[in-house]
């Protein structure tokens, strides 16, 4: 089956984070396809390259970026939504005249348009969120 | 992409508190473009989103509500209430929005968007959707 996975909540303070990543971790073991994990509402903050968790504690960031490294996952953060929150890639902090950039490079910004398109492309779309 | 899906945008918090129903409704407006079927539902606090009269000078926050009248322009003409949600909050269908979308088909008729339905009438309908996105 084919799933388009989208991410409401922030890391640490919500479950959410957790439960989209096992999902989709276990979805990937089993064979499945993952066309999209889709970022949104304070979900953008999952991309952030700067967190620091303490050492015995899960890093969320680098469970995403080492599983997408490992299935080649399109890990997408809402640039509406990242902006708003102060998530900017290199390209858009240049672009907004930001002194710097928090984006960890396994994730890209794009649009909501990349959510519509996942729930189209995809078998099921799963929404984590509260 | 050219099979169309059944969209539905469930809305179930209120309008201001939370950011919810702000970026949901920026996902529908995007949306849009994509010339799916489209339909939103609004559910538990979700029904405070399309209550007549929002005033936010108090809270210092953007009121938009007039963007929901703005929904039938989007060809977005299915806004599912349910009945329950209203009354276990004192409210009724006269204490929203007269939210309305003109069918071209018809010379232009103003048809009402509102449709109110029961929680088990809202099950079915949610049943018959290919895409169910919850905010």
């Amino acid at each position: 089956m084919k799933f388009t996975i989208q991410v409401n909540e922030g890391p640490y303070q919500h479950q959410t984070a957790d439960s989209a990543y096992q999902f989709t971790k276990a979805a990937l073991e089993k064979g499945h396809e993952v066309f999209r994990v889709f970022f949104y509402h304070d979900g953008v903050n999952n991309a952030t390259r700067l967190g620091l968790p303490p050492q015995d504690d899960r890093n969320i960031t680098k469970l995403w970026a080492d599983l997408a490294e490992k299935y080649k996952l399109d890990l997408v953060v809402c640039v509406a939504a990242a902006q708003r929150r102060g998530m900017l890639d290199e390209n858009e902090a240049k672009r907004n005249g930001k002194d710097s950039h928090n984006i960890h490079p396994a994730f890209r910004i794009s649009g909501l348009g990349q959510l519509i398109e996942g729930g189209i492309q995809a078998d099921r779309l799963v929404v984590f969120g509260d | 992409m050219s099979d169309i899906k059944k969209f539905m945008y469930v809305n179930r918090k209120a309008p201001y508190g939370t950011v919810y129903a702000l970026e949901s409704l920026e996902v529908v407006l995007i949306g849009a473009a994509f010339d799916q079927d489209v339909s939103l539902a609004f559910v538990d606090d979700g029904v405070y989103q399309i209550m007549e009269g929002q005033d936010t000078t108090g809270i210092g926050m953007k009121n938009f509500s007039a963007t929901y009248r703005a929904l039938g322009d989007y060809e977005i003409t299915k806004l599912y209430v349910e009945k329950e949600s209203l009354e276990a909050r004192g409210l009724s269908v006269e204490d929203l929005m007269e939210l309305t979308w003109e069918d071209e088909d018809e010379d232009y008729e103003e048809k009402p968007s509102i449709i109110l339905v029961s929680s088990a009438e809202l099950a079915e309908v949610m049943a018959g959707q290919d895409v169910v996105l919850s905010f």
